[in-house]
């Protein structure tokens, strides 16, 4: 009976032998000790994208090189470098892919510019519109007096 | 005045169109190197296993053009690419292999099942040269020219389209 067990707690431990690789970067997992860098090393993380899972940041992500990452954010942030500088550090090697906060560059002005174009848009005809409503109705009153 | 009620339509027909477009279409999921043209950072990899020497960047100064192989003995499509790294090596390529997230007796077990191909691997534990190279998975192989600049960049495995394609770079390297 024994035996038996044993083999079936073997059975199950298998798995977990197959999975074995290696131990993870020192702060895939590990927070920093101060709670204000870990602060801004989550927020950071937040917005760094996983290269190797679909639209996932690198703080969500189990996949080993998303914690690879999560451990520069955190040693570089521990030596010293400002959360822009390792964006920055990262978009240099793999692009805007890499950042999920966009910049404005040559190719996502029109992000930014669409909107703001629809707003004046609106504006204009929202203005028309009521200036129009406002002269007639002054016109209204006006024959109303007579 | 009528045909402007048609807008809205015609709109959503453009982004309804757009959509099935995109998403029918192949799209290119490989994120590209921005390192292309710079130089490797100054580095040096521990061996990845007993009876090879590891990797540093004064191993690409001089000489020919080499090849820098990312590669894990974990990896399926690396056994794919292993006779293909063979044949670079019979051209007289030098390749050096970084060896990712990997154990030295499961690297000594891929090398003597599939070949050895390289003259030296480093072990690269936590993606540290990957992140600086700009690499995004394994496989991936370089070629680097004899000041230690990348020069050129292969996402995926080597297959057999590959090896003049690569032999083609390291001459443009030279």
């Amino acid at each position: 009976m024994n035996r038996l067990l044993l083999a079936i707690f073997a059975l199950i431990a298998a798995p977990v032998l197959a999975q074995s690789s290696m131990p993870p970067a020192p702060y895939a997992y590990t927070q920093l000790e101060d709670p204000q860098l870990e602060a801004q090393a989550a927020e950071l993380m937040n917005t760094l994208r996983c290269l190797k899972c679909q639209s996932q940041s690198i703080n969500d992500s189990d996949a080993p090189m998303a914690g690879d990452m999560r451990h520069q954010v955190r040693s570089r942030l521990l030596a010293g470098e400002s959360p822009d500088e390792i964006r920055s550090w990262l978009t240099a090697r793999y692009g805007d892919y890499v950042s999920y906060e966009p910049q404005v560059s040559a190719t996502t002005w029109p992000l930014f510019a669409i909107p703001a174009l629809l707003l004046a848009v609106v504006a204009l005809i929202l203005l028309r519109r009521l200036g129009k409503a406002r002269s007639d109705s002054d016109e209204n009153t006006g024959e109303g007096a007579q | 005045m009528r045909a402007l009620y048609f807008i809205p339509l015609g709109l959503f027909l453009f982004f309804a169109g757009l959509a099935a477009y995109m998403l029918t279409e192949g799209r290119d999921q490989t994120i590209p190197s921005q390192m292309i043209a710079e130089p490797l950072p100054d580095f040096t990899l521990e061996p990845a296993l007993e009876g090879m020497p590891g990797v540093a960047k004064s191993d690409f100064i001089g000489g020919e053009p080499r090849l820098l192989n990312i590669w894990a003995s974990w990896c399926l499509p690396c056994i794919a690419e292993a006779p293909h790294l063979d044949r670079l090596k019979e051209e007289g390529v030098e390749i050096i292999g970084i060896a990712v997230r990997d154990r030295p007796e499961a690297v000594a077990d891929f090398l003597s099942r599939y070949g050895n191909p390289y003259s030296r691997i480093g072990s690269d534990n936590i993606s540290s040269l990957m992140i600086e190279i700009g690499a995004s998975g394994v496989p991936e192989t370089y070629v680097i020219d004899a000041e230690g600049n990348i020069r050129y960049q292969h996402i995926g495995d080597v297959r057999a389209e590959t090896v003049p394609l690569l032999l083609e770079q390291l001459e443009l390297a030279r």
